[in-house]
């Protein structure tokens, strides 16, 4: 039986996630095929179709789809999930929203989150905010599973030429409207698929000082992430949060400017392939994980630092 | 209007979690264990709505073992009106979770259910939305702001681009996140009024439900450590090292 990716996107890009759960999914055994529910949303089934190894792109247009609203969506997918083995999503604020909610109506346990797939029921997740790894099977008919992008490489966006299917639109579950949605606006690369990450918390001190966090990352053409505490503040927006219970980067750079390297910050973070950190406090727990750590008042060294990478 | 919330019982979020080594699970064995911290917003929020004269009652509603209890009485504490202690093994899947929750709201009559967006000890992040699944109702994940009015929910959610809005037909089911408020800290007197609040119990075997695991733990494992590093000197050792050493700029 098939695997069934269901992929993220705004009606007219695929977002990059997907191609990293389309990974996972190549790893659990049968043929991978996508689900593209959205509205004028052609140009998004025509970059799954050119994804590398995926065999089939069911498409459903339809205005319910406009917005990826899990009322809607879950009846759809549930239509589906039946000729399948598996179905997939990223575990981004999209694939948590929607899929528990397939996943309940079709009387399955989701699979949250997964690090690593090790046979076509066994998974391997991170528990306890990552200070634990899960091996866990499932007995499950059809397996709905998350997946954490930073674990799987993404999907070669070239040499697919999948067949493109139109299906039906199911009946939407209502209740729930659109309202709006309010975007962080950046220049700089997205958090989770950037190559360098520079992130400030608490010891930054405001959101005007958080323009030298900016500054530095705008040099390293980087992302900029922020700790929960630099969020809480105000610093930055929420969507600029890694952890766990934020977003999970894994970069081969990142720069903790300011951050002391709480376990829920770490779980977000530690998967980096090089860690670089900045803090006045030498005790302060981010220097156990970081590969090199510079103990020095933060207002005089990330200028500095800005300065000699220009 | 009822509002039911649901509080779990989890390890505190500022303990280290060591895994047995028999590889059987995380060891909670005389471990501190506190309201899953998403719960105690989830609690401050049903109690806000009391206070601001929306909600007329709040329940708060935890299953596991009979320890529970003690979570329950917290969120009495801060302000619930009464507990439902619904007696379970450990370590039910969020499925099970959301089956009987699903049967509390329906003997309760609730109009609105607020959860936290996640446990922070299976990090599951699933129980809500399959909550509403299952009662066939609308949900608001991941909440930063919540507002009721008309029978309606305007919910305000923390999503991976920023901020979405959405607009519910209660009744409901709603995840929050963290920066949805401050919760509170019960005071001294109001846990001692908490011990006198009624909380009715009973036994998940006894609901009639299919809440059999659908999932195996093969195995628990420590993540591989990772080593500390040096330290340098000076911004100038710092780029030297990133560039020459680490290759990464
Ligand atoms: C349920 C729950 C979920 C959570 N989820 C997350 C999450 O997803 N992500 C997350 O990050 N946190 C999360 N947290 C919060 C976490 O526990 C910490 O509170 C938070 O990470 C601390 O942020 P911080 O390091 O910026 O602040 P602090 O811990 O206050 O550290 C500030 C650091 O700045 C340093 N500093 C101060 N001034 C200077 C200076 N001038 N120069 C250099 N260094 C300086 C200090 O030495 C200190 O180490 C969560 C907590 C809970 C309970
Ligand atoms: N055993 C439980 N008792 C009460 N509420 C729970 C329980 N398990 C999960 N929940 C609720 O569901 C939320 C999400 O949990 P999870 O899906 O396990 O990440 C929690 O924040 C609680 O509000």
């Amino acid at each position: 039986m098939a695997v069934l990716v269901v992929a993220e996107h705004d009606n007219s890009e695929l977002y990059d996630v997907t191609l990293h759960a389309v990974s996972a999914a190549l790893k659990m055994g049968g043929p991978v095929e996508m689900l593209v529910a959205g509205s004028g949303c052609a140009a998004v089934a025509e970059a799954c179709a050119k994804t590398a190894d995926v065999e089939r792109v069911l498409v459903a247009d339809d205005p319910a789809y406009q917005h990826p609203l899990p009322e809607n969506l879950a009846p759809l997918i549930v239509e589906l999930a039946g000729s399948y083995s598996h179905v997939v999503a990223a575990a981004t604020t999209f694939g948590k929203n929607v899929m528990p909610r397939v996943s309940a109506l079709l009387d399955v346990s989701q699979i949250s989150e997964i690090s690593d797939v090790i046979s076509e029921d066994t998974y391997e997740r991170p528990i306890y905010a990552g200070n634990a790894l899960a091996r866990v099977q499932s007995s499950d008919s059809i397996k709905v599973v998350t997946v954490r992008t930073t674990k799987f490489d993404a999907a070669s966006t070239e040499g697919g030429s999948a067949a493109v299917e139109k299906v039906d639109a199911a009946p939407p579950g209502g209740g729930a409207r659109f309202v709006e949605q309010n975007l962080s606006e950046s220049d700089r690369p997205e958090l989770t698929s950037a190559r360098i990450v520079v992130s400030g918390g608490r010891g930054v001190g405001s959101a005007e000082d958080f323009q030298m966090i900016e500054h530095l990352a705008a040099t390293l053409n980087a992302a900029v992430g922020a700790s929960r505490a630099a969020v809480d503040a105000g610093y930055v927006p929420n969507d600029y949060q890694v952890g766990q219970t934020g977003k999970v980067v894994a970069p081969d750079l990142y720069i903790a400017v300011g951050i002391s390297g709480a376990i829920q910050h770490l779980a977000g973070m530690k998967d980096s392939k090089v860690i670089a950190a900045i803090n006045s406090d030498e005790e302060a727990p981010i220097f156990q994980v970081a590969d090199y750590g510079l103990v020095a008042d933060l207002f005089e060294a990330v200028p500095k630092l800005t300065e000699a990478l220009k | 209007m009822k509002i039911l919330v649901g509080v779990k019982r989890v390890l505190d979020p500022y303990v280290r979690a060591y895994v047995k080594p028999d590889g059987s699970g995380v060891d909670l064995s005389n471990a501190k264990m506190s309201m899953n911290p998403f719960d105690e917003i989830a609690v401050e929020q049903a109690v806000r709505l009391k206070e601001a004269g929306v909600a007329e009652e709040v329940i708060a509603v935890s299953i596991g073992p009979a320890k529970s209890e003690e979570t329950i009485r917290t969120a009495l504490a801060m302000g619930a009106d009464r507990g439902v202690l619904v007696e379970s093994e450990p370590d039910l899947e969020p499925l099970a979770v959301a089956k009987i929750l699903k049967q509390v709201v329906e003997d309760e009559s609730v109009q609105l259910v607020l959860l936290g967006k996640q446990a922070i000890d299976d990090d599951c992040n699933q129980t809500g939305q399959s909550l509403a699944a299952l009662l066939g109702w609308p949900q608001g994940t991941f909440a930063s702001g919540v507002e009721l009015a008309d029978d309606k929910a305007k919910v305000v959610r923390e999503i991976d681009g920023g901020l979405e809005t959405i607009e519910l037909d209660l009744p409901a089911v709603v995840t929050v996140d963290l920066r949805l408020n401050e919760p509170r800290h019960a005071s001294l007197p109001n846990i001692m009024k908490a011990k006198k609040k009624q909380v009715d119990k009973k036994a998940a075997a006894d609901l009639g439900l299919d809440l059999a695991p659908r999932m195996k733990v093969l195995h628990v494992s420590e993540p591989e450590a990772r080593q500390e590093g040096v330290r340098v000197g000076s911004v100038e050792e710092l780029v030297d090292k990133l560039k020459n050493e680490a290759k990464v700029i």
